[in-house]
């Protein structure tokens, strides 16, 4: 059998094939953070249970109702999204006036009560969720397995992530979008419906991490606490690429997830702990992280 | 100039009514704790109370004052317990050493902290502590000595310096009121000193603290070491009454746990987070049949406090008496 670095070829690549689907969840959800923090100002702690709940509705509507993976691909992340528009306009959008901490302090209680409502009706050990027919089985690439399934998750959400970035960087939307982050006040002077902008985005961010949800269903378990680590790996990513570019939190996602690939093959005791020691050295050497800018 | 004579002698007058009524309080606060144990109230309850009210008061240290959430003080309050647990138990160094051992450790652990998360303000800072405190918490899943899942369990309370004995629930309440009251005095100290005035005016204006010549990120630093070694003397007191130190204490809820204590109480207020301990604490106790909906309805605290009483209670009373 081929080695690398006294490291079976396969148990390499593998691990890096994990790095790299981790990473597109990190991507998918560092991005939708950063979206919501440049528009809203606010960093969405709920972000991780509402990955959780986009897997959890997607489970509940092939239980309930018989609906399948590609349909809830797109009814799921519908669903909270809605669920995100409401918390914004009831909640959140009171908030914009004050310190940014409220808004940490609030989205900090939702995702309690939300992960708390879930844990209290499905209990904290997972539920399974098959992945569709399509993308069962494998394929031979000769150095290593590839899982079909595993191949169409990284494509995915690479698709959504360049997407989200041409809309915000290439259209008149994302010019709006932009020129919101600057300065909210110019832009709303120009007759632009700046807080229906506002309540969109956060929609759109939150309907993101539940797409990111849904895909992640058939690689995990469906569990209601599958977000509650997430998050702060995906804070830690937030705070190494900088909160100032898209490109820069799609980038820093993947890095991240391969990098942790790489430590579970080599140094497998430091894998969890692995982004947080790249965090702090990101910190000591460039305090606004390696994508943002110096900020007030 | 007559104007300003007169309100300088007016705030000195208000300044020694002030400090008769912090005398008044301080008797009060003294003599209440005395007593708690024969006015019906569980000690074990009350010595929980202490140690958590010890927390969210190290914990507003920083929020409070310095303007800096941190998000990962459990990481300095479980890592205490697993030091004073593991000195006591396996070590045998005494009660008294092995708190102080759990608060230097945390103390240190604040001053590395402090040192890497200062470099980013307001809610990076939340983010970055945050973080830090999740790498601990996977340190001591890992780490032998915590015995992962299991916990340190069966620590013996032991004796003071050999003289007085422990194990009488009683005299462990003493003794933790003692620890509590002598944290609460320091913080107190700290707040009202020179010191603690100039990190005060960080919260207001950091600028122009720097541009008038404080050294605003060691003053920033040593006030997270503060934070963290007090809340590291609330974590090591508590593995001693509790006889154990578990996961529960490094987990980033216990983080959570203590924001929700001090913003009920009010942040930035001497008692707030006292009163918040309390409310948080003995809800939990009354909460215990319901299971886990506990977290739901701390989540749903956590809402309504922020969207309609951000003062706290404490800090609501101040407002309402001052005007």
């Amino acid at each position: 059998m081929q080695e690398i670095l006294g490291v079976p070829a396969p148990l390499l690549f593998g691990q890096l094939l994990i790095g790299l689907i981790n990473g597109s969840f990190y991507a998918l959800l560092s991005l939708g953070l950063a979206v919501i923090f440049g528009v809203l100002n606010v960093i969405n702690f709920a972000h991780g249970a509402l990955y959780m709940m986009g897997a959890f509705v997607a489970w509940l509507l092939l239980h309930h109702l018989g609906i399948g993976y590609w349909p809830s691909l797109l009814v799921a992340p519908l669903i909270v999204g809605v669920f995100g528009i409401v918390i914004e306009r009831t909640m959140l959008s009171r908030l914009y006036d004050l310190d940014h901490l409220y808004g940490l302090l609030l989205t900090f209680g939702l995702a309690l009560i939300i992960e708390g409502t879930f844990i209290n009706f499905y209990g904290v050990s997972g539920q399974p969720y098959a992945p569709p027919e399509i993308l069962t089985g494998g394929h031979n690439l000769g150095f290593m397995f590839l899982p079909t399934y595993r191949a169409w998750v990284i494509v995915a959400s690479l698709i959504v992530c360049i997407g989200t970035w041409l809309l915000v960087e290439r259209t008149r939307l994302g010019a709006y979008l932009r020129a919101a982050v600057e300065n909210r006040e110019l832009v709303r002077a120009f007759g632009i419906n700046v807080p229906l902008m506002m309540t969109l985005t956060y929609g759109f961010a939150v309907a993101l991490a539940a797409f990111a949800g849904v895909l992640a269903a058939p690689v995990y378990t469906v569990s209601p606490i599958m977000g509650q680590h997430l998050i702060i790996v995906v804070f830690a990513i937030v705070v190494i690429g900088g909160l100032g570019s898209i490109l820069g939190s799609i980038l820093t996602g993947l890095g991240i997830g391969i990098v942790e690939g790489l430590t579970k093959t080599f140094y497998p005791e430091a894998s969890s702990t692995v982004v947080f020691v790249i965090m702090a050295i990101v910190l000591i050497l460039r305090p606004n992280g390696l994508f943002g800018r110096p900020r007030e | 100039m007559t104007d300003t004579t007169s309100n300088v002698e007016l705030s000195d007058d208000t300044f020694r009514r002030h400090r008769l009524a912090g005398y008044l309080i301080a008797a009060i606060g003294i003599a209440a704790l005395a007593v708690a144990p024969f006015l019906g109230i569980y000690p074990i309850f009350l010595m929980k109370l202490l140690c958590f009210a010890l927390f969210a008061c190290a914990f507003n240290l920083m929020l409070g004052y310095v303007g800096l959430l941190s998000f990962g003080h459990a990481a300095f309050f479980g890592m205490a317990a697993y030091v004073a647990g593991h000195a006591v138990k396996v070590w045998g160094i005494g009660t008294v050493f092995g708190i102080a051992a759990g608060t230097l450790t945390a103390g240190i652990m604040g001053l590395v902290f402090g040192a890497i998360a200062i470099r980013q303000k307001g809610i990076y800072f939340a983010m970055i502590t945050l973080a830090l405190a999740q790498m601990v918490f996977f340190f001591c899943l890992q780490a032998p000595f915590t015995h992962g899942e299991d916990g340190i369990q069966g620590i013996p309370r032991g004796t003071v310096f050999g003289l007085i004995d422990l194990r009488d629930t009683l005299t462990m309440y003493y003794f933790v009121a003692v620890i509590f009251a002598a944290g609460f005095f320091v913080l107190h100290r700290t707040v009202h000193s020179p010191f603690g005035q100039a990190l005060k005016g960080i919260r207001e204006n950091e600028p122009r603290m720097i541009s008038l010549g404080y050294p605003v990120a060691l003053l920033k630093v040593l006030a997270f070491t503060m934070s963290a070694a007090i809340t590291g003397l609330a974590g090591a007191t508590k593995a001693i009454v509790f006889q154990s130190a578990t996961l529960t204490d490094v987990n980033w809820h216990m983080s959570g746990e203590v924001v929700l204590m001090t913003l009920i109480g009010g942040m930035g207020t001497i008692l707030g987070p006292v009163a918040g301990a309390g409310i948080v604490i003995a809800l939990q106790n009354y909460l215990s049949t319901i299971g886990s909906w506990v977290t739901v309805v701390m989540g749903a605290i956590f809402v309504i406090c922020v969207l309609t009483f951000r003062r706290g209670i404490v800090g609501e009373i101040l407002a309402r008496t001052r005007r």
